[in-house]
């Protein structure tokens, strides 16, 4: 018998015969554009006139624009109405070429991978197949995408039978069924905890939803009213930009669309490679420490060695920690690119098309299983909490080579602040609906420093540079939350610097007229801030989240106004209710019911500062401090300015003279480096540190204690103890210890 | 003559001595093939002097970063004391060779009539590279 034929049988066998279509690592490992094909090549070389080249793509630029505004204005989900999300072009192979300037730009990079997988596994598929009219959705994350929470919508766009592209959109929807509401669970340790997961799926024919498959994705979520307006302002959205692409074929002719959208994708990656050529070659790096999985604080730590070689950025994340299979934290490798392109599109090149080319000359580099590059197995609802800070070692890298670039687009920037500090709710509302979902708070993010300025205060989120907080009024007309506090400026909450970043709010939420209401939170950066300073500059606090609970604020504040607060540390530090509990937690909470006229608080961070604090002009220091903005103690200790104590003014000669003095008693207390470094570094992580990732050695990886590690190569995937079983622990030692006594 | 390159606020590279310059005060800090950092004065700062506990000690998390977990690290140059970077470390973790410029390659940009220097380098490896 013939080995070799046997083995073709049994592979032909299996080809055949393939149980379960999981996602395609061909198509989710690679982020580069598809070769272009042969329909493309003929009309590139009929369609060659540039001005009409430039001129059919704003129409499409524009036709995105248009059905992004319409999403904003239909879409009922609270993400949808502030921006979170894009409508775009896709080509007939799959790549995004054109989507909407405004928007959650790391999108741009990341909606390719479910087009992909529609048109190699379901375009010959007799039970599917891509018709004119299908409508397709897909809301998985290991099948492209960010998280579950946000569900992408397209249909196919034919001329004479002929595919000829996709149009569509992606929204935040928020709820999604997951084990908590409002579609980020933070709890969930597994992905079936995650709620709905759509695989690219055909929701409908003729331009019209299924019933059947409508009904049964409304029961699949906690929102099933917000589904079904969700599934329709994506459709009527999508159909507006089929019609625009229509009327462009229709008056320059099928070869003038399927060019510009190659031409496009092919131009931009072109001018990224040009830019890059004037970076300077070499190796910059960046360590960032996350220091929780919003479980329990420990460090995560990603390290970020950005290589730049002629035309070629390599991005090389191995000795990051490695991936955690019962939390929600990780990241699938195709997210993390999304949001490393966030950077480019956003902060180093915004003047560039909004499409995938963009990281076309780009390569990421991670270890299998870590937590920039996991499993199918591991839960990625909170994969902000490992891909921002990827972000963040990006964005302080890129510095150091734009410095001495031959040319930039955008100045030169620290740390970004880079959390979502908002809270995520669960109830029911005042009018008896349930209700899950997010507030668009997590879009105040504060700006950071630039070379030439100061940061702007809670102004954008990193992944979108406009987008909206939302009015409070609107909030509250919907759900029983109320902010006693909505958006206050915090004294000394900045990134300090010769130019500082911009100041994060805080907020103070209650509820009312609910019998049942509950509050989460998502962010990190409670024990290690999670975004930095550059060249001196350095970095936001860290930030807790406060609790004021076992008493109605509504209730013994009806007689007595004076026992409010505006700030939440004369809250936490007066204690003014008396009776009520007062505790700090980091900001990673599950779903927790309140009762009426609880207080939750929370903190939004800085942008981080920008050069060395000594440098600040003096006069923009007193402006701060007369603003409120800084204390007197940051005033003299950090920044070493002298002001008038009557009039506030800047004493020049005192604050030349303590200046001097600061610098004199660095060099007093700063050590010759080797010295430093004799005395300083540690061999391996601290004994009681929970540290994960490499510490010296990129290739060996800790799992949580100084000695249990795995290689880079080969990693264990990490399994954390329930919280409370910790706590319990703990209370059992304290209790046989008391017995023993 | 000299051709000075600056790379980030307070740091420039001098091409043709291939040394590492303070901005501020022109000190000679280090060879431009090695870390700046090795040219600079270091200091381990409590980052609580920095970050300023807002909320009462009784509480466990207080707008300030735990100094158990995170440490900032400066550098000072040694000449006038300008804070010419931060890091913020885990206490002992190692300090990050951040900048490593390929000095060839600069050269070969930036000096008028210099051959273009052939700054090759071997590709880093591309094992995982997707
Ligand atoms: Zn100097």
């Amino acid at each position: 018998m013939n080995v070799i034929a046997d083995k073709s049988l049994v592979e032909r066998f299996l080809e055949e015969n393939i149980l379960f279509l999981g996602p395609d690592p061909d198509i989710m490992n690679n982020h580069h554009l598809a070769a272009e094909t042969s329909a493309e090549a003929a009309a590139l070389a009929k369609f060659t006139g540039k001005d009409d080249l430039n001129l059919v793509r704003h129409k499409l630029q524009t036709a995105c624009n248009e059905s992004f505004d319409m999403v904003e204005q239909m879409g009922a989900a609270p993400g949808a109405k502030w921006g979170d999300l894009i409508s775009g072009v896709w080509t007939a192979s799959g790549d995004l070429a054109l989507s909407s300037m405004g928007g959650v730009l790391l999108f741009s990079v990341l909606t390719q991978h479910p087009v992909k997988f529609i048109l190699k596994y379901w375009a010959n598929e007799p039970t599917v197949g891509i018709r004119e009219g299908d409508i397709f959705m897909h809301n998985d994350a290991r099948y492209g995408n960010i998280h579950n929470t946000d569900q992408s919508l397209v249909i196919p766009v034919f001329h004479e039978g002929r595919l000829i592209c996709f149009t569509g959109a992606i929204v935040h929807e928020g709820e999604n069924g997951a084990i908590e509401p409002g579609g980020m669970p933070s709890k969930a340790e597994s992905p079936f905890d995650e709620g709905l997961k759509m695989s690219p799926i055909k929701v409908g024919e003729n331009y019209t939803f299924r019933r059947d498959i409508m009904t049964f994705l409304q029961n699949s979520v906690r929102e099933p009213k917000l589904q079904l307006e969700g599934m329709k302002s994506k459709l009527f959205a999508a159909m507006r930009m089929k019609t625009r692409v229509e009327e462009a074929i229709a008056e320059y002719g099928v070869d003038a669309v399927v060019a510009v959208l190659r031409k496009t994708l092919t131009d931009t990656a072109e001018e990224v490679r040009r830019r890059l050529r004037g970076w300077p070659d070499g190796k910059v790096r960046q360590n960032v420490f996350p220091d929780g999985t919003l479980r329990e604080n420990c460090l995560v730590k990603i390290c970020l060695e950005m290589e730049k070689r002629d035309d070629r950025l390599i991005l090389d994340f191995r000795g990051s920690a490695p991936e955690f299979l019962n939390r929600a934290n990780n990241t699938v490798l195709a997210s993390a690119k999304g949001m490393l392109a966030q950077e480019f599109l956003t902060f180093v090149w915004p003047d560039l098309p909004r499409n995938q080319a963009v990281f076309e000359p780009m390569t990421v580099i991670t270890d299998r299983r870590s937590s920039l590059n996991c499993s199918p197995e591991a839960p990625n609802a909170q994969s902000m909490m490992t891909f921002f800070p990827s972000f963040t070692a990006a964005q302080l890298a890129a510095p150091k080579f734009l410095y001495s670039a031959k040319e930039r687009a955008t100045d030169v920037i620290a740390g970004w602040y880079n959390m979502i500090v908002t809270f995520i709710y669960g109830g029911l509302n005042q009018y008896g609906e349930l209700v899950g979902n997010v507030c668009a708070d997590l879009n105040g993010m504060s700006g950071a420093a630039r070379s030439n300025r100061d940061g702007e205060h809670s102004v954008a989120p990193i992944f979108a540079p406009m987008a909206d907080i939302g009015e409070q009024e609107l909030i509250e007309e919907e759900v029983p939350m109320m902010k006693i506090v909505p958006n206050r400026v915090m004294t000394d909450n900045s990134g300090f610097g010769k130019f500082r970043g911009g100041h994060g709010y805080q907020q103070i939420a209650t509820m009312k007229d609910t019998s049942l209401w509950g509050f989460m939170c998502c962010s990190i950066g409670s024990k290690f801030p999670s975004s930095h300073g550059i060249f001196g500059g350095y970095g936001p606090g860290t930030y807790p989240l406060c609790k004021i609970k076992g008493v109605n604020v509504f209730e013994v504040m009806k007689d007595r106004r004076d026992l409010l607060r505006f700030s939440i540390e004369e809250l936490m530090n007066d204690r003014p209710f008396e009776g009520a509990t007062y505790t700090t937690h980091h900001m990673g909470l599950q779903l927790e019911f309140a009762t009426p006229g609880e207080l939750y608080m929370i903190t939004q961070g800085a942008g981080g500062g920008y050069g060395d604090v000594l440098e600040r002009d003096p006069e923009l220091v007193a402006k701060d401090f007369r603003d409120g903005l800084i204390s007197a103690r940051t005033v003299t200790e950090i920044y070493h300015v002298v002001l008038d104590p009557k009039s506030k003014a800047v004493l020049a000669e005192d604050t030349d003279a303590a200046r001097q003095a600061e610098r004199a008693r660095r060099k007093a207390r700063g050590k010759p480096y080797h010295e430093f470094v004799k005395a300083w570094v540690t061999e391996k992580p601290p004994a009681d540190l929970p540290f994960f990732g490499c510490w010296g050695d990129r290739s060996v990886i800790h799992r949580g204690t100084p000695d249990d590690t795995c290689p880079g190569e080969a990693i264990a995937p990490v399994m954390m103890p329930d919280p409370k079983d910790v706590e319990i622990a703990k209370l059992k030692a304290r209790l046989a210890a008391v017995g023993a006594a | 003559m000299s051709t000075t390159i600056a790379i980030t606020e307070y740091l420039a590279i001098a091409l043709e001595s291939e040394r590492w310059e303070c901005r501020v005060c022109g000190h000679d800090i280090a060879s431009a093939r090695d870390n700046y950092k090795t040219g600079l004065l270091v200091y381990d700062r409590d980052p609580r002097e920095i970050h300023d506990p807002k909320l009462d000690e009784r509480y466990e998390f207080t707008y300030a970063p735990d100094p158990t977990w995170c440490r900032i690290i400066e550098f000072y140059c040694p000449s006038c004391g300008t804070m010419v970077e931060t890091e913020y470390l885990p206490p002992g973790h190692p300090l990050t060779h951040d900048i490593e410029l390929d000095i060839d390659s600069l050269k070969a940009r930036h000096l008028a009539g210099a051959n273009a220097a052939a700054a090759s380098g071997a590709a880093a490896s591309r094992s995982r590279e997707v």
